[in-house]
């Protein structure tokens, strides 16, 4: 519930603020926003499996968040950073598809 | 997908051995600072039921033994229920929120070009150059225009302060502009016996304009005032006076003359000159230099019906 109204209220900070991302964190902020998201997903599963554990979740949170945005940097650095952050992305996306299947075995049995 | 990761479903590796135990109902534990296992021993069999260490920090008391676990959640207040870490992920989730409007907002304000694929892009980026090159091409041709017109502008310029010079020299010879400078002024006293004649006039004028004058008006004894122009005729008039262009002039007469002021003296006090002849016939003719004489009288000129300018 606190998770949710957390997660509205950034919402909601972001509409009313209307920020404008700076040109460094360009092209991190999709990568770290897609780990982020990842990393909820894999939260709301482990929820539903009642494995769940708050520590857990705040520490993947972080650091796939960290993670994702070092690989991007270093892509950049390497000159691969177009398709490193196009692999990332794979990677956590196939994670999401695969946190969602799970979720949706647990809400709907099927 | 690797095991470890269906196992927590948090991306982490779940440790080996059955998941610690959780709160009642699948909360998350409620406990306010309650320690993860992991974080107390880390090496330790994990499963196993909580140890003395776990209740203590949990409760905020000394050890009530294992019943304490059996019931957390009803003993601490709802806002005790807020723990750090539940703040934490209050937190970053409201700050995944926040990136996620934000990074949706910039990817749609300029989302045309990041959606593009690589051969649009491409092509664009090929528009972009060609149309670079019209444009450069259009402004070199508008620099040369602009440099061609800002010459003719110049010569035009230069041709217009010609053209206004030749307008006022014209415009002083004609007669239809006022003018001033050194010069002198001549004046004619007649005598008891003879008026001053018009031929005595006219040899003066013309004595004069040999002598380089270059403008001249003459005025009678009641001011009235001509202009000295090519066309200027004199005649005798009655009763001694002097019929200028027209008009009617009694003595004594005045005239003005701008030029060389020495020359033109020179010139009218030749033997036998204007000023010898006035004086043979009795009258008097005064000369005096003027550092500024003003010729103010104008020359009405006449529209042209015959000569046309040859050009």
């Amino acid at each position: 519930m606190i998770a949710v109204l957390a997660l509205l209220a950034g919402v909601l900070l972001g509409l009313w603020l209307d920020p404008t991302v700076p040109a460094a964190l360009q092209p991190y902020l999709p990568i770290a926003v897609v780990a982020a998201l990842d990393a909820v997903f894999g939260g709301v599963r482990a929820k539903l499996d009642r494995i769940f554990d708050d520590k857990q979740f705040v520490v993947s949170f972080i650091s796939n968040v960290l993670v994702a945005a070092l690989i991007v940097y270093l892509g950049d650095q390497l000159g691969v950073g177009g398709q490193l952050s196009t692999g990332v992305v794979v990677v956590l996306g196939v994670r999401i598809f695969g946190n969602v299947a799970a979720i949706r075995r647990h809400l709907f049995r099927a | 997908m690797s095991d470890e990761h269906t196992q927590t479903g948090t991306g982490w590796p779940q440790p080996a051995g059955p998941a610690r135990p959780d709160g009642p109902a699948g909360e998350p534990d409620p406990r306010p600072d309650a320690p993860d296992p992991d974080e107390l021993s880390p090496l330790s069999p994990q499963g196993s039921p909580p140890g003395p260490d776990e209740d203590e920090a949990a409760s905020g008391e000394p050890a009530e033994g294992v019943a304490a676990v059996a019931q957390p959640a009803a003993t601490v207040s709802p806002w005790r229920r807020l723990s750090s870490a539940t703040v934490m992920i209050g937190v970053l989730l409201g700050l995944l929120g926040f990136t996620l409007v934000v990074q949706l907002k910039t990817t749609s304000t300029d989302s045309s070009l990041t959606a593009a694929r690589q051969e649009d892009l491409v092509r664009i980026l090929y528009d972009l150059e060609a149309r670079e090159i019209r444009l450069r091409q259009d402004i070199a041709a508008l620099e040369e225009s602009q440099r061609q017109l800002r010459s003719g502008e110049q010569g035009r310029q230069a041709a217009l302060e010609e053209a206004t010079r030749r307008a006022d020299e014209l415009g002083i010879l004609a007669g239809t502009l006022p003018a001033r400078g050194p010069g002198l002024t001549v004046r004619f006293e007649a005598g008891a016996a003879k008026p001053i004649s018009a031929m005595r006039v006219l040899d003066a004028v013309q004595e004069l304009r040999g002598a380089g004058a270059e403008a001249m008006q003459i005025s009678g004894g009641d001011r009235a005032t001509v202009r000295i122009v090519a066309s200027t005729y004199f005649l005798d008039g009655e009763n001694g006076s002097l019929v200028v262009d027209g008009r009617r002039l009694t003595g004594p007469y005045t005239i003005t003359v701008l030029g060389d002021p020495a020359t033109m003296r020179t010139a009218l006090n030749i033997p036998g000159g204007v000023v010898a002849s006035v004086a043979g016939d009795g009258g008097n003719v005064i000369v005096e230099d003027r550092e500024v004489a003003e010729v103010s009288a104008l020359h009405k000129p006449r529209p042209l019906e015959h000569a046309r300018p040859v050009s």
